[in-house]
């Protein structure tokens, strides 16, 4: 039996001491001892998106990090989002385009474009970027056509009030 | 009714959609009990064995464990919708590779898994029948020796060796019909298993209350199965148990039968504890369910000038190691077997059979995607052959309201037709038609059509709404939203018959303390079925409130009217009015007591008529209520590596009434998404029994890159007479019609024509290659 090991993990801005008593990846951590459940488990192997996070600001899966691996990464989940305006922007988004169906691979999508709609400075994704950046993000419910809608109406809701975002 | 309410009909915003977008939503697996435990499932390496011995004694001693159950430490009390063939864990044989055999307990999942590699089995290996070839084989073993044994419902009139129901439905004289058809088609087409692959795999957790009661939380498309099977499975009157369904993760058929709950409340009355299972996604696509293979042999006959005259179909499904649903299956399958057209004589007929695989079940479609991609292929193979139009042949025999479908049922409602032109028109079929096979590096296009037919009436449900004393209704009915926006849905059509606001609409959750029975979220029929049966109890609340407004105001009740905005109102007195608060107070505190109104039917359209047809061992007493749609995809096949991408698509739907027409057209998009794994990519696959692609890695789903943007969805509107305000259903129309188009676009791009899906490159590429021979 291996000895217990102990991480401070930086979730949503708060330290937390977590113990590890075997390789734990990341999604582990957070659903079964962060409780934080908006993170979903879709596949396990990376490959379908559900488990999407925020790593020191860049999209990666939570089944394939190991908790040990992320002490001192600043890690986000969809719960952090909650006051982020660019998300506020996507959820809006979400719904009023239809883009949200069984819902379970939602968070997933929306911490991924999160992060394309935050770091848009300049260049304007075109519906052909919005599409190819959600390649890594399954959902088998939409046919993704009302997701990238909603990506685009984010987008011009951003544009048209930039104020709310710098505000946060 | 005239005019409708502006409830109906309106894209209003789902009910769930921000909790889900945002996270907050609560799915099975999100959920925890004090005390609870997890479990883990130990599965069968082999497709056909005995169980020789289970040792789980090593296994048990591992911290943490706190149970090893095996199927010997069950009753054996078997279950099946059609076949009770089914128990919660393998009993002495195991018939295919993921068959739970036993199932560790632990305080922690990790746990339970690690102590599954220490438990020992030993097992005798059989011979597996791993094909239809080898199930219908004269000298095969057989998959379920006890089938003559086991309880079943209904005449099956199962024959051949591991055969577990043959169906027929016959119209005319087809054998004498062929000399009379100028052109005449055979062909044989094959169909792939799709797996499912609902982002959220399957999970369960059972609790005992010190009463007795159980209390289960699952992903299902059934509340109502689920509390019927947990019944039969523990030996548990209904009165002690309860069935709740969180958030589910989508479900597409793949939930609609009964999962690991059983064996999950078995393992909560053995520990005493509260047991949640989570399965892995491996787990999911080796255990669960997935669309029957099948082989279709389709022959089709037409006169000269495009009148269909004869048809002879033949289908045998795979339906894997456990009966299910199957025969229902092939009940769907059979009836969409002449389609949307005119064809006077039909025989169709067909089988299911077991064989040692992963058990098949509901899939979005049902046995009609499987039916369909020969029949609309064929009638493609049999355009060319006339040298007509696809989509003027099919045009030419379309059926019209009021024809009758096969089997004698009268056509209540049906806008094939307008379908077929809308999508024609949409999609400027003429000119792309005609532009062909246009090269450009190495490739070429082409557009393809399939017409398509389901139904949407079936089976029982019922609602209740009852009003709070400030007016305002609580809906119940336990149908289940899948993701497809039932619950906005049904609460619209619940504020509309009543005329008030959405917001005044609360609806509980598909749960079996608090709502009554509906079958399934299945067939396409939830918007149908338990929308009528809501309208039949707003009707009854209407009543109750007209009564109490006729003896506040001494009125005739026919003078009364509902006024939108929850009043009650004498006709042409516009200021005569009276709320339904003021109304529901009276009813709570002075007269009469609380309103309540309840609605329940089970589906009452036209039986099949014996003068008609033969019918044999047919599933369902009622069926019908049909709906149509017309799909046309443009795709591009690079001639070099033999890829198709789809270019472009149009997908008509007839849906009566769309309630929320956004929610309509997520169905539309989303069906075609998953036509287009079916056409193009998706096959669950063996090798001499192993599956060898259960992972998301392996088995590819479309993903955004892949589709295109350009999904057109055309809603066409008829109104159903028996629909409330009209509406039909369209959950899986949508999917069924996109391998045949992909198929007839290929045809038309490249002039080869796969009668296999799904057309992965490698069977393109062979198929250009054998032209090129030619």
């Amino acid at each position: 039996m291996s000895e217990k090991t102990a991480i401070v993990l930086t979730v949503n801005g708060q330290d937390h001491a977590v113990l590890l008593d075997r390789p734990s990846t990341l999604l582990d951590v957070l659903r079964h001892q962060l409780h934080l459940t908006g993170t979903k488990q879709g596949c396990n192997y990376g490959v379908c998106g559900a488990c999407t996070v925020l790593i020191d600001g860049k999209s990666a899966r939570a089944c394939l990090a190991l908790a040990g691996d992320c002490g001192g990464r600043d890690v986000v989940t969809v719960e952090g989002l909650a006051d982020d305006p660019v998300a506020i922007a996507l959820y809006e988004a979400l719904v009023a385009a239809g883009g949200v169906q069984c819902g379970f691979c939602t968070p997933g999508i929306s911490v991924a474009l999160t992060e394309l709609l935050r770091e848009r400075d300049g260049d304007r994704p075109t519906r052909d970027d919005i599409r190819h950046w959600l390649g890594g993000n399954i959902c088998r419910c939409t046919g993704y056509v009302k997701i990238v809608e909603a990506a685009e109406w984010a987008l011009e809701m951003l544009e048209t009030h930039p104020i709310a975002e710098e505000s946060a | 009714m005239t005019e409708l309410p502006p409830v109906i009909g309106n894209s209003v915003r789902r009910r769930d959609s921000a909790d889900k977008a945002s996270g907050s939503a609560l799915y099975t697996d999100d959920l925890w009990r004090p005390g609870m435990l997890h479990a883990a499932l130990l599965t069968s390496p082999h497709p056909s064995a005995r169980i020789i011995s289970i040792d789980g004694s090593v296994a048990a001693a591992l911290p943490g464990v706190k149970a090893i159950v095996t199927g010997a430490d069950l009753p054996t009390r078997r279950w099946g919708a059609f076949v009770q063939d089914e128990t919660p864990l393998a009993v002495d044989v195991v018939r295919y590779v993921g068959e739970p055999v036993a199932a560790v307990v632990a305080t922690d999942a990790a746990a339970a898994r690690a102590a599954l590699a220490l438990i020992d089995v030993e097992y005798e290996e059989l011979t597996p029948i791993l094909s239809i070839e080898d199930a219908i084989s004269p000298e095969a073993v057989l998959v379920h020796p006890g089938f003559a044994q086991y309880g079943k419902r209904g005449e099956l009139g199962a024959e051949g060796p591991n055969e577990v129901t043959q169906q027929e439905l016959t119209e005319g004289d087809v054998e004498g019909a062929w000399a009379d058809c100028d052109e005449i088609v055979e062909g044989v087409y094959e169909v792939p298993s799709q797996s499912h692959v609902y982002l959220e795999t399957v999970s369960a957790i059972a609790e005992f209350d010190k009463s007795g009661k159980l209390t289960v939380w699952s992903a299902n498309q059934s509340v109502s199965k689920v509390l019927s099977t947990l019944t039969k499975a523990l030996d548990l009157p209904m009165s002690k148990i309860r069935v709740i369904t969180p958030a589910v993760g989508g479900g597409f058929g793949g939930k609609s039968g009964v999962t690991v709950q059983p064996l999950v409340a078995h393992l909560a009355r053995i520990t005493g504890k509260p047991v949640k299972l989570t399965l892995t996604r491996e787990d999911d696509f080796m255990m669960m369910r997935r669309r029957h293979p099948a082989i279709v042999k389709v022959k089709t006959g037409a006169k000269a000038d495009g009148t269909l005259v004869a048809r002879d179909l033949e289908v045998i499904y795979d339906g894997g190691a456990y009966a299910e649903d199957s025969p229902a299956v092939l009940g769907f399958g059979l009836l969409m077997g002449r389609g949307p057209y005119r064809i006077p004589h039909c025989r169709l007929r067909g089988s299911v059979v077991y064989t040692n695989k992963l058990r098949a079940g509901g899939f979005r479609g049902f046995g009609n995607p499987q039916v369909t991609f020969a029949t609309e292929s064929q009638l493609d193979e049999l355009a060319e052959r006339l040298g007509l139009d696809p989509l003027e042949l099919r045009l030419k025999n379309a059926l019209d309201q009021d024809e009758l479908w096969i089997g004698g049922q009268r056509i209540t409602s049906c806008a094939f037709k307008a379908c077929l032109e809308k999508a024609r028109d949409a999609s400027d079929w003429n000119t792309r038609r005609q532009a062909g096979r246009e090269a450009r590096d190495g490739k070429v296009r082409g557009v393809g059509i399939a017409g398509v037919a389901h139904i949407c009436g079936l089976m029982g449900t019922a609602a209740t709404i009852r009003m709070a004393e400030d007016g305002t209704v609580t809906l119940a009915t336990s149908a289940v939203d899948l993701g497809q926006g039932a619950d906005t849905a049904l609460s619209q059509i619940c504020a509309g018959a009543l005329q008030i606001g959405l917001e005044r609409v609360n609806l509980t959750g598909a749960d079996s303390d608090a709502a009554p029975y509906n079958w399934s979220t299945g067939g396409s029929r939830v918007t149908y079925m338990v929308g009528r049966a809501i309208v039949k109890a707003a009707d009854e609340v209407r009543q109750k409130l007209i009564e109490h407004a006729a003896e506040l105001f001494e009125c005739a009740a026919e003078d009364l009217e509902l006024r939108p905005g929850g009043n009650v109102g004498l006709v042409g007195v516009p200021e005569k009015i009276v709320s339904f608060q003021d109304i529901s107070l009276r009813a709570h505190y002075t007269s009469g007591g609380p309103i309540l109104g309840s609605g329940a039917l089970v589906y009452d359209g036209e039986p099949f008529d014996p003068k008609e047809a033969t019918i044999r061992n047919y599933p369902f007493e009622r069926i019908g209520t049909y709906t149509f749609g017309a799909q046309i995809v443009e795709i591009e096949v690079d001639t070099v590596t033999g890829q198709i991408e789809i270019i472009n698509a149009w997908s008509a739907h007839d849906v009566g009434k769309a309630i929320n027409p956004l929610a309509v057209e997520g169905q539309i998009q989303g069906g075609f998404a998953q036509g287009a794994g079916y056409a193009l990519v998706e096959e669950l696959l063996w090798d001499e029994g192993q599956p060898i692609n259960p992972t998301m890695m392996d088995y590819k789903v479309p993903g955004a890159p892949d589709l295109p943007m350009e999904i057109h969805p055309i809603i066409v509107e008829n109104p159903e007479p028996s629909g409330p305000f009209g509406a039909k259903g369209v959950g899986e129309p949508p999917l069924i019609g996109v391998a045949p188009a992909i198929a007839n676009a290929l045809a038309h791009a490249a002039g080869v024509r796969l009668r296999r899906i799904p057309m992965i490159p490698e069977r393109v590429l062979d198929a250009l290659d054998q032209r090129r021979q030619e």
